[in-house]
């Protein structure tokens, strides 16, 4: 029937998880292989966005009705916040420190 | 009054525990409180000894420890503790407490400004207990626990003047071999306890004496035991220690010889008589060993420079005449002998340590003369000396023809043992008189040959001299045939056999007269050119003598060789194995720190990669069941 409302896809549990999973994988390859901290810091925000999509797809998809994954959600958001506020200082401390935002260059405490 | 046996070594012990806890800060006080503690025992063991003369005996045991019954016998054991006084008891008490007293009243000026005053004479007070306790024991347990205080004590007070290298070697070579015997002994207890679950003396003599204990339990025991009385009375082969231990003072010198430490072994002997007895390969031993140290020593003593060592060959040699006595069977004439040795080798020993205490050394060529200075030691050494070549009728002549005559007339040893040692004893009494006669003269008789200058001695240095005296002529009496030989009656229990043997006493007297005069010849005046031509003439002897037979050498050769050569494995096993492990551990630490560090590079991404990597193996030890239980 022309005009009919195309079938709703709806967002299934796969969805979420392998979006949630590409999010961690992508932020896991910057923070693995970049040398600027910042862009380090970044990655790492982004891997933890991962794992947020993946609290909240489990808990969409989830028996019962309590919010407890969408709460842990919220809880990374502000953890990570906090984290990424320490991980700043710390890359001020080491820029003072070095001139270089560089993490190779911080390599003291090697054996 | 045997009731309160038991309270004999307590007094000593008293004073060793007050010296001990602050009364050795005044000299005076422990070494009085000594003699009073002593004095004590000895008031407490004459009424025990007036009892017993009376026929009373008496034994008491408590129980201590039940033990699990020997899997062979099954009977129920237990071990007690307990004490027994016999005719037996009574007499060492006597002797013991007597001579303890005197040598400590002795003690009190020998020692006098002595740095370890106090420290010897708890020493002394500790090994009369042990001899009290040793001799009051009714078990063979309770008698091991004392035989080794008594070894310790012999052990402290050899090496009294431990500063000196010789002291302390003496005290170790004392304490060690007589171990050695002691370790038979301990295996002997052992053998009878798990032969018969009893170690008291009563139980174990009934046993023998009824068949219940037997070969070759019976003999092994005995022979274990003799093992410990062989080191601890000095018998060949273990005699070694005993003249190295006159380094110790004098004073205890005359205490070891007379009534404790080597006593200790003649009397364990005479206590396990019952079970010996009852072994006929066992008395053989007995007496062989006896007989052959009693004429071993006897030739080292002739020799020896050393006034000491003189008078500690023979006391060896006399030890030997005590063991050959109870090994021909006649136990009464080996304590006998043994009773009156205690006082004259006391005596003896006082009487050297007055002289050596005026001249400062031991050395007989360095004496002569001393019998202006110091009569009264001349006096009393030379009766002692009398006595101790068995001349009628001081004490020695009664006990030594008893013990020869024992061994002739023993039915217990067989025709051609019987002879052989009585022959030995006869050698022996010609030697003994020669060599005590020798010291006799080249100490008194004659000029002073050294650079020492008379000084006046202390009265306790010589009334006990005088004291001792009395048994020395007199103690052999209570024993003399002639008299009935009440002293083997009462130690026996019976009528001892046989009378006097005129034809031994007369031929011993002549064997000791004729020693007497050879020395005299010899050393007479104090002369020594006679024996330094004759020691010449008989170099490789007299060599051989002086050096003790090399068996000194032997016994340093062969623990020389033993020691080093176990030392060397254990030196190889320690460095080896010991030390390469411990080096091992430490070397392995290293090297893992050296593979480890590589890991620590520093770079915060390789560590994030590796944080990754132990991520990825922990989910896929997790994951990887749950996907083939999944599929499964």
């Amino acid at each position: 029937m022309p005009g009919a409302i195309p079938p709703i896809y709806p967002i299934t549990l796969q969805h979420g998880l392998v979006f949630g999973a590409a999010l961690f994988s992508v932020g896991l390859a910057g923070a693995l292989t970049k040398r600027n901290a910042i862009t380090v810091l970044m990655s790492i925000e982004v891997m933890l966005n991962g794992v947020i999509v993946t609290f909240v797809t489990f808990a969409r998809h989830a028996e019962g009705t309590d919010l407890v994954g969408q709460v842990f959600g919220i809880f990374i958001m502000t953890v990570a916040a906090a984290d990424a506020a320490v991980g700043l200082a710390i890359i001020i401390a080491v820029y003072r420190l070095r001139r270089s935002v560089q993490v190779d260059a911080a390599s003291t405490l090697r054996g | 009054m045997l009731e309160l046996a038991w309270l004999i070594p307590l007094p000593p012990l008293a004073a060793v525990l007050a010296i001990a806890l602050g009364i050795r800060r005044w000299p005076a006080a422990s070494g009085w409180g000594t003699v009073l503690a002593v004095l004590a025992s000895f008031a407490l063991s004459v009424p025990v000894f007036l009892g017993a003369l009376t026929g009373a005996t008496i034994e008491r045991t408590f129980s201590w420890l039940p033990v699990l019954p020997a899997p062979a016998t099954g009977p129920a054991a237990a071990l007690g503790v307990g004490f027994q006084v016999d005719p037996l008891t009574a007499t060492m008490l006597i002797v013991v407490t007597s001579v303890s007293l005197l040598v400590q009243i002795f003690s009190l000026g020998y020692m006098h400004g002595d740095r370890g005053y106090s420290r010897y004479f708890a020493a002394m007070a500790l090994f009369t207990t042990s001899m009290l306790g040793l001799v009051l024991a009714n078990n063979l347990l309770a008698i091991y626990i004392f035989w080794e205080l008594v070894g310790l004590c012999s052990y402290l007070l050899i090496g009294h003047w431990h500063e000196r290298p010789e002291a302390a070697a003496a005290a170790k070579k004392a304490f060690i071999v007589t171990r050695l015997g002691d370790v038979g002994f301990l295996v002997g207890i052992l053998l009878l306890f798990s032969a018969t679950g009893t170690l008291e003396f009563s139980t174990l003599a009934r046993m023998a004496s009824s068949g219940q204990l037997h070969d070759p339990t019976l003999t092994a025991g005995v022979l274990l035991i003799f093992c410990g009385a062989v080191g601890k009375s000095a018998q060949f082969p273990l005699h070694v220690w005993l003249p190295d231990a006159m380094e110790g003072p004098s004073p205890v010198s005359a205490l070891i010889h007379a009534a404790t430490m080597v006593a200790a072994g003649v009397y364990l002997m005479a206590r396990t008589f019952p079970l010996l007895e009852h072994s006929t390969t066992g008395l053989i031993v007995v007496a062989t060993i006896g007989g052959f140290t009693a004429l071993f020593a006897a030739t080292m003593g002739l020799v020896s420079p050393d006034i000491k060592r003189v008078l500690a060959y023979s006391t060896v040699s006399q030890l030997g005449y005590m063991m050959l006595a109870i090994g021909a069977g006649a136990m009464s004439a080996g304590i006998f002998h043994l009773f009156n040795h205690a006082f004259f080798k006391a005596l003896l020993f006082l009487g050297a340590g007055s002289v050596i205490h005026l001249v400062g050394t031991n050395d007989l060529f360095q004496m002569g003369g001393l019998r202006r200075w110091r009569p009264v030691a001349f006096l009393t050494m030379t009766v002692a000396a009398l006595s101790l070549a068995g001349v009628f009728p001081l004490s020695g002549f009664w006990s030594k023809d008893e013990v020869l005559a024992a061994v002739a007339t023993s039915s217990r040893l067989d025709e051609p043992v019987r002879s052989v040692l009585f022959l030995l004893g006869l050698i022996t009494v010609f030697l003994t008189a020669f060599y005590m006669f020798r010291v006799v003269f080249l100490t008194f008789g004659g000029t002073y040959r050294g650079l020492a200058h008379d000084h006046p001695e202390s009265p306790t240095m010589t009334v006990p001299l005088l004291i001792l005296l009395v048994p020395t002529i007199g103690s052999g009496f209570w024993g003399a045939p002639m008299f009935g030989n009440s002293f083997g009656t009462f130690l026996e229990g019976h009528s001892v056999a046989g009378g006097m043997h005129l034809e031994i006493a007369f031929s011993s007297t002549a064997i000791a007269v004729a020693g007497i005069f050879l020395a005299w010849i010899m050393y007479g005046g104090g002369k020594v050119q006679p024996a330094a031509a004759m020691s010449a003439r008989l170099r490789p002897i007299h060599t051989l003598l002086l050096n003790r037979y090399y068996m000194d050498h032997l016994y340093g050769w062969i623990i020389g060789r033993l020691v080093l050569g176990v030392g060397w494995f254990a030196a190889r096993f320690d460095d080896l194995v010991v030390d390469g492990a411990v080096n091992g551990v430490g070397t392995a630490a290293v090297a893992a720190g050296v593979a480890l560090r590589r890991a620590q590079s520093g770079q915060l991404q390789t560590y994030a990669w590796v944080l990754f990597a132990g991520v990825v193996a922990l989910a896929a030890l997790v994951a990887l069941p749950l996907v083939i239980g999944g599929r499964g």
